[in-house]
């Protein structure tokens, strides 16, 4: 575990996104966007440990790679999303049935794990690292992004094999939680600028639609995206 | 040790639709009604406000108004000989809670039954054969016709401000509307909403190959409406936003909207909110219902509430649970298929597809569920079934719009799910994809029930409900062929790509399906084909009356809520003309 001793990157060191992280949060922002979003505040987390940021970040930035589409991942402020989310309600297992017996049961009868979501990340976390390690001698934050998409692909196939963790499911509730970071309304910390919003074309919030279907019909509607605290 | 309240004339478990139907039809008689609702209120101008309202993740994705599964949820299998296992977080179906109920969160689709699904067994085999129904398909009559519900029907549309177009008034056919609908009396108090495109281009191709396409009945209000009960809906905003969410222009009908407004104003009706009915006080020896036991979440505090009448309108499931765990009627017994509570659970069959249109615009986020467009040619009485080896159907929905980015990305099947690719793909088709949907009938079948679990406890040390069901092949081979359909005219659209997506063989509490459950109290001619009689009052508690889609005898092919709440209106007129002057069985068997 050698590895382990080693200080994380520049995004870590700044516990996320200072340093290398502003330059890469503003790019993908218009001019005015752009400059409200600086100074860039030091990234503190609810929950997430060192680790935990670090894994996030890195799967957040291997599924929602930055191109001229968006931002990566993290720079939309995934990690941040998953950590408000874990620190919730949500992520302490808010009604969720969570009493035993516990068994496995089949697939047909879902999740039926006594963790809540919170728990169930940090477990899996720690599996998805202990794996990488025995595959690939690094934890998945420090893999090339050629081996963080060859391993989240073993995850997601059923390849990868943790111990005593369910790596396909660990991967579906991953990608999940994810894609709701960067797909939700910025007010819950992810989809900065509404970043995935503009590379959709979703205008976020209407007022009213009232009669813009038959306005529109068969012609794209365009408008600038609105979120919920453009209205408040 | 329970406190004993002052008797009250009726008292209503659960203040979704029925519930909130029967309160104000009875207050409306001169009775003094409890309303007893275990989730909070819910006032649309501070719960159901701008913008907070129109956030996908709290309502879409963490079912922000649906049941809590801490403190009571079901337990599934498929199959009779496995363990059941809790559903730990409600996922195939969502239940809501709170005054309100499911209705606040529903597409609001607003359909009445054919007329003979209502005879559903007698015709069949009239049809096909007194022989064509397997022993295994436990369907049969309702002992209500749709003559005689017609005129709730159309209480219920004044009800709800419902907007659609008629396709058969008075035996007239009109083409445009649903000529494969019963007689109305009257055509839909509102105009339908404009097609989505989505809509549009499938009712030209669906119109090309003789089909019938017509506006999906929506029960909102396309324009400003005052009720029959002098409450004022607004006008559907289109905002896309509809589904799993309630309204903040309360144009979309639910209790919350048409019936609370009134409500409030009343003085015979009390309203308590957080309570948790456990059980009602079962006299049996005087086939009477003295009573609801119930604790008060807010205090911890029981309370026995005295009543001369108790309506049951909570969720299908509990409403089941509740007489069960009364001991209330006889349970069903899956071993020899005697007795009735529990009986012929049924889910609804619905399965999509998706079509792909580079070259056209589809604006996915904007409009309502109104813009849907159906065609209801494949409906259990509107197509001949000889040599299909199937009963049932149900009716085929198109449309573009409420697809919200979290949920509503749809990428052709084979597309990477995450990195460059994935993106590039979900944006490229985000704004050129469509949906379908067939909505399914589920026939009764004996290997699917709810009986009481032998394992799991909810929040006030009671059994669980235990579900026990599968798809079956008849319902499969339904799905299979309403699919078909769609394929064929899906082919006629002429899309880039197309995928039809079938449910799996066994059915599984995940993902979401369906919010439709059936059964488990069934209504029927006598004791021994069911828990509650034609005016839904239980045959075994005279003044106990259980409403809801519990009371059906199988799932058509067809939204529920129509009917719930056309039964709701007929069991109160019966109530206040008949039960009132005589309480007693309004049916002898």
């Amino acid at each position: 575990m050698a590895d382990d001793s080693i200080p994380r990157r520049g995004f870590l060191a700044g516990a996320g996104v200072a340093s290398a992280g502003a330059a890469a949060l503003t790019a993908g922002l218009p001019q005015a966007e752009a400059a409200a979003a600086e100074p860039v505040p030091v990234q503190t987390w609810l929950v997430l440990t060192a680790d935990e940021a670090a894994f996030f970040s890195a799967t957040a930035d291997t599924m929602i790679p930055a191109d001229a589409l968006s931002p990566s991942g993290s720079d939309c402020g995934v990690p941040v999303f998953i950590d408000r989310q874990l620190a919730g309600a949500w992520g302490a297992g808010a009604k969720m049935y969570r009493a035993g017996p516990f068994h496995q049961g089949t697939p047909e009868q879902g999740y039926q794990l006594p963790l809540t979501p919170r728990d169930y990340f940090a477990a899996g976390v720690e599996a998805a690292n202990a794996w990488s390690r025995k595959t690939y001698g690094k934890t998945f934050d420090r893999l090339t992004p050629d081996q963080r998409a060859e391993a989240l692909t073993a995850m997601e196939s059923g390849k990868a094999a943790f111990d005593d963790f369910d790596a396909k499911v660990f991967f579906q509730r991953l990608l999940v939680i994810t894609m709701e970071g960067f797909f939700s309304d910025p007010i819950y910390g992810g989809n900065r600028g509404k970043a995935s919003w503009r590379m959709l074309g979703f205008p976020g919030l209407p007022a009213t639609y009232a009669g813009k279907v038959e306005e529109y019909r068969g012609k794209r509607y365009v408008a600038e995206p609105q979120s919920i605290a453009d209205f408040s | 040790m329970a406190i004993r309240l002052k008797e009250i004339d009726a008292v209503v478990i659960g203040m979704g639709w029925a519930g909130g139907i029967m309160a104000r039809e009875l207050t409306l008689t001169g009775l003094n009604v409890v309303g007893l609702e275990r989730g909070p209120d819910h006032r649309p101008a501070q719960d159901f406000a701008m913008p907070g309202i129109r956030d996908e993740l709290k309502y879409q994705q963490r079912l922000e108004l649906m049941g809590d599964n801490s403190i009571d949820t079901i337990t599934f299998r498929n199959q009779p000989a496995q363990m059941a296992l809790p559903i730990r977080r409600w996922s195939a179906f969502l239940p809501g809670e709170g005054v309100g109920g499911t209705g606040n969160h529903w597409g609001g689709s607003h359909w009445r039954f054919q007329p003979d699904d209502f005879r559903l067994r007698t015709y069949l085999q009239t049809r096909y054969g007194a022989t064509s129904v397997p022993d295994t398909m436990t369907i049969q009559d309702w002992p209500v016709s749709y003559d005689e519900l017609e005129p709730y029907y159309d209480r219920f549309d004044k009800v709800c401000g419902v907007s659609g177009k008629a396709g058969n008034l008075k035996g007239r056919k009109i083409a445009g509307g649903n000529v494969f609908e019963g007689p109305r009396a009257n055509d839909y108090p509102n105009r339908p909403m404009p097609a989505s495109e989505g809509g549009a281009i499938f009712a030209a191709a669906a119109k090309s190959l003789g089909y019938h396409p017509f506006p999906v009945p929506f029960s909102a209000a396309s324009a400003p409406y005052k009720n029959i009960y002098g409450v004022a809906m607004g006008a559907c905003q289109e905002c896309g936003f509809c589904t799993r969410t309630a309204c903040e222009a309360s144009a979309k009908a639910s209790t919350v909207t048409t019936i609370m407004p009134a409500l409030r104003q009343e003085p015979k009706f009390e309203l308590r909110t957080r309570v948790f009915v456990s059980k009602l006080v079962y006299d049996k020896a005087a086939k009477r219902v003295t009573g609801v036991l119930y604790t008060d979440l807010k205090t911890g505090q029981e309370y026995e509430q005295p009543a001369n009448i108790v309506v049951l309108s909570a969720f299908v499931f509990s409403n089941t649970h509740m007489l069960l765990h009364s001991g209330i009627g006889v349970p069903y017994d899956h071993a020899t298929g005697k007795g009735q509570v529990g009986k012929n659970y049924c889910y609804q069959f619905e399965a999509p597809a998706a079509a792909f249109f580079p070259d056209k615009e589809l604006n996915p986020y904007m409009g309502s569920p109104g813009g849907g467009v159906v065609i209801d040619d494949f409906n259990n009485a509107s197509f001949d079934h000889s040599g299909l080896g199937f009963f049932g159907g149900g009716y085929i929905i198109a449309s573009s719009g409420g697809s919200p980015p979290i949920s509503g990305r749809s990428v052709p099947e084979g597309t990477p799910a995450w990195g460059n690719q994935w993106k590039r793909e979900t944006v490229k088709w985000y704004y050129h994809s469509m949906h379908f949907n067939t909505q399914g009938s589920v026939y009764g079948h004996r290997d699917n029930y709810m009986d009481l679990d032998p394992t799991y406890k909810d929040a006030l040390g009671r059994p669980l409900l235990r579900l026990t069901y599968n798809g079956t092949d008849n319902d499969h081979a339904m799905s299979r062929y309403l699919l078909s359909r769609v394929e064929g005219i899906i082919k006629a659209m002429g899309p880039a790509h197309y995928e039809l997506r079938p449910r799996p063989k066994n059915f599984t509490i995940v993902p979401y399906q369906s919010t439709h459950n059936a059964g488990g109290t069934i209504m029927g001619t006598d004791p021994g084909n069911s828990v509650v009689n034609r005016y839904l009052q239980t045959w075994d508690a005279h003044n106990l009356f259980v409403m809801g889609a519990s009371t059906f005898p199988q799932q058509n092919g067809y939204n529920p809520t129509g009917t719930l709440g056309a039964l709701a209106l007929w069991s109160a007129d019966k109530i206040k003309n008949s039960y009132l002057k005589n309480p007693g069985p309004l049916v002898h068997a």
